[in-house]
């Protein structure tokens, strides 16, 4: 199962390592990851998605309580959330191909920041799906380059998903 | 007034009632060394290893209950504690280590005696610090303290770069410990106890199962209170032991690998396996699917990750083991329900007992380890701390010693470290002036720490080393009889030559003993109860072939036990 977990650290050096660490030493896969401060300079969100099954999920979630640098953890799985990620492309379509791909890019919203004699650089936003989804259906156009920035998430306000 | 970091520092461990430091000096702890130099009350015990300086104050902790101080240099002095701390982080030891770091300006430049000691210890501590600005000092040491105490306990190491320790500044005592991230749950849930109480009472056939964690907590007394209330037999694992008075009817001993034949069997036969401050550790149960399979498991553990890590739990209760066992008690005690007195399941234990005791043969002509053991607990009357290095002498000082107040036994159980006993029984001796201390040692593992010797007969230090000098590996050798055609590849140590344990001893100042012949072994033990102002070798001369039994290979469930004829 895919999990997103964000984590609230204290903003302190070395913390980074030691969240990374605990995943390298105990074998637990981390599909991305992605680190920013908070409104408080001096506490840190990391959102981490993770693979696992049940039982390992809830170790990794234990692991990092355990952590003496970790304010608080929240599995997305038990909350309703919305997830973004945020992906540039370069993409190199053939001359007959460019309106195509400004049409899918287009109806994903992706947004051109850059474009040259033979490439388009395409930002998209959205969740893992769209991403997944719109990457698939680009590639047959020649993908030069890609860059994502590893899953965000949040919580919606109010009600907390049944489980 | 504005005084330096090293005399912070000092200032600092004095608040924290530390009395002994161990360690080693070096270039960039110079300014700490210099300020210890007068201090009256705070001593700085000089090893002749660091590794040695980590393991005695883990036996000073272990021993003690307190938590216990190493101090070493930079680079090569701080890497030369990793298996100390790892050995210590292993067995949930409360320690503070401090090492010396090269100067702030010069980390990260590769400067001479460099070593980024934090990273290294990072997945080995329970928590670790650079302390950047001497401004910070006293409150890292403060917090370090109170995290290496609290909670499950473990090793805090803290780097000191040199200027820090060097400068100088206004003193502001430090605050008390918040830490708006780290709090230990203490309190186990009510409800919770309350059903797992009452899954006790039902219980036809409980076995509880007790590790380290009691010991950590200071639970012994409560533990056997509530074994002796609901008539449960008690086994413990290998850092469990004296957690529950070996010598109770109710006590199974050691389970596990290594353990009895009686514990695997009642736990394998259990409808209720209640694991008491326990992480289930592989060399506890065997094949994990094979554990316990008809039991319901109640598991109580202040660190939540060791519950459900290994094993299936039906009733988890995260809490310190002592506060949750009164909390049981009461709620046992309140219950006027007629408590069960289990005779039916105490008789079947005490037939697995009768059917095949922990025994061993004697033999007229040769020494067997496990006699050694046997006698030293009678020449002790049970009543002397025992350390143990690592490998079959170990387990023979587990299975023929009778632990009966905690705190007795120190020995690496998880990490497994050969080379602790003997600094570790420095540093038990050093908190426990008045006992009398055993190394219980391999041939092998005694020659990971010989240099502390030195440590020894210099403060006076009477700890006796039992050496069961089996001239090999034995443990190893023991999996090479068993499992590798009898190939003993590197597992031969000559030590009937190299080195002649007496003379070693001699050439220390300690005193050496030998034993060649079974009838020898009493006289040499009483004669080592004589010495009281130095260390004494006792070299065993023992059968090389004999093997730790019983034995449950790996692989297997914990009740495919093999013994001695099979
Ligand atoms: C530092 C270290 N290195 C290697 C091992 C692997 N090992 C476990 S037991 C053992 C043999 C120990 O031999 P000895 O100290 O003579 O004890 P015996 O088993 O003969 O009682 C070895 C090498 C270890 N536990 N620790």
């Amino acid at each position: 199962m895919r999990h997103t977990i964000s984590v609230l650290v204290e903003n302190k050096f070395g913390v980074l390592s030691r969240v990374s660490g605990l995943f390298s030493g105990r074998g637990f896969n981390i599909e991305s990851l992605s680190v920013g401060e908070t409104i408080d300079p001096a506490v840190s969100l990391m959102t981490i998605v993770t693979i696992g099954d049940d039982q390992i999920v809830e170790q990794i979630i234990k692991q990092l309580n355990k952590l003496i640098d970790i304010i608080k953890v929240v599995d997305y799985m038990e909350v309703d959330h919305v997830e973004r990620e945020m992906v540039l492309i370069k993409v190199a379509p053939k001359k007959n191909d460019k309106t195509e791909f400004l049409k899918i890019a287009e109806i994903f919203r992706g947004r051109i920041v850059d474009s040259g004699a033979s490439t388009f650089t395409v930002e998209i936003t959205g969740d893992e799906k769209k991403i997944t989804a719109f990457i698939e259906m680009i590639k047959p156009f020649g993908i030069k380059e890609f860059v994502r920035t590893g899953t965000v998430a949040i919580a919606r306000e109010g009600i907390k998903k049944t489980k | 007034m504005k005084i330096s970091g090293a005399e912070i520092l000092i200032d600092c461990l004095k608040k924290e009632g530390v009395k002994h430091i161990f360690g080693y000096p070096g270039g960039v702890v110079l300014n700490i060394f210099d300020a210890l130099y007068d201090e009256k009350g705070l001593e700085l015990i000089l090893t002749r290893h660091e590794q040695a300086a980590v393991h005695a104050a883990d036996g000073y902790a272990r021993s003690s209950g307190k938590v216990g101080v190493a101090l070493v240099t930079s680079g090569p002095g701080a890497t030369n504690t990793v298996t100390g701390i790892a050995t210590a982080s292993m067995d949930s030891i409360p320690l503070v280590v401090f090492s010396g770091q090269v100067p702030t300006m010069l980390i990260g430049n590769d400067a001479f005696q460099e070593a980024d000691i934090v990273g290294i210890t990072r997945p080995c501590t329970k928590h670790n610090y650079l302390v950047k600005d001497i401004k910070y000092l006293a409150q890292t040491i403060k917090e370090a303290f109170h995290i290496a105490s609290t909670g499950r306990p473990g090793p805090v190491l803290i780097d000191l770069p040199k200027d820090v320790t060097a400068g100088m500044t206004e003193y502001m005592q430090p605050k008390e410990v918040q830490l708006r991230s780290y709090n230990p749950t203490y309190q186990g849930n009510k409800w919770v106890i309350k059903q797992a109480a009452g899954m006790i009472a039902k219980a036809k056939n409980p076995v509880i199962m007790a590790g380290g964690g009691v010991i950590l907590s200071n639970a012994a007394k409560e533990l056997t209170e509530l074994a002796k209330l609901t008539n449960v037999p008690v086994t413990m694992t290998l850092m469990g032991l004296g957690g529950f008075p070996g010598s109770h009817k109710l006590s199974m001993g050691m389970l596990g690998m290594h353990g009895t034949y009686y514990a695997n069997k009642a736990v394998q036969s259990a409808d209720l396996l209640i694991g008491i401050g326990v992480r289930f550790d592989d060399r506890v149960t065997g094949t994990t699917d094979s554990f316990a399979p008809n039991a319901k498991i109640i598991q109580i553990d202040i660190d939540p990750t060791s519950i459900r890590k290994n094993i299936r739990v039906d009733m988890p209760i995260v809490g310190d083991v002592k506060n949750v066992l009164k909390d049981m008690i009461k709620i046992i005690k309140d219950n006027k329900e007629k408590r069960p007195a289990r005779t039916t399941w105490l008789k079947q234990i005490d037939a697995w007992r009768k059917e095949r005791p922990l025994s061993y043969k004697f033999d007229k002509k040769v020494i067997k380890p496990e006699f050694v053991v046997e006698k030293i607990y009678e020449v002790t009357k049970g009543d002397a701390i025992i350390c143990t290095e690592v490998g079959q002498n170990q387990m023979w000082a587990a299975q023929f010693y009778h632990y009966n107040w905690p705190r007795q036994l120190l020995t690496s159980g998880g990490l497994g470290t050969m080379g602790y006993g003997l600094p570790a029984a420095i540093g038990a001796q050093f908190a426990n002036p008045k006992k009398v201390v055993f190394d219980i040692a391999g041939d092998g593992s005694i020659q990971m720490n010989i240099q502390e010797l030195a440590t020894a007969v210099l403060n006076k230090i009477p700890v006796k080393v039992a050496i069961l000098n089996n001239g090999v590996l034995g443990m190893v050798r023991q999996w090479q009889e068993l499992f590798f055609k009898e190939r003993y590849a590197h597992t031969i140590l000559h030590t009937d030559r190299v080195p002649d344990f007496v003379k070693v001893a001699e050439a220390y100042g300690a005193v050496g003993l030998r034993a060649t012949k079974p009838e020898e072994v009493v006289p040499v033990l009483k004669e080592s109860l004589k010495i009281k102002d130095r260390p004494v070798f006792m070299d065993f001369v023992c059968d090389w072939k004999e093997k730790v039994f019983p034995m449950v290979p790996a692989g297997a469930a914990i009740d495919e036990m093999i013994f001695d004829e099979d």
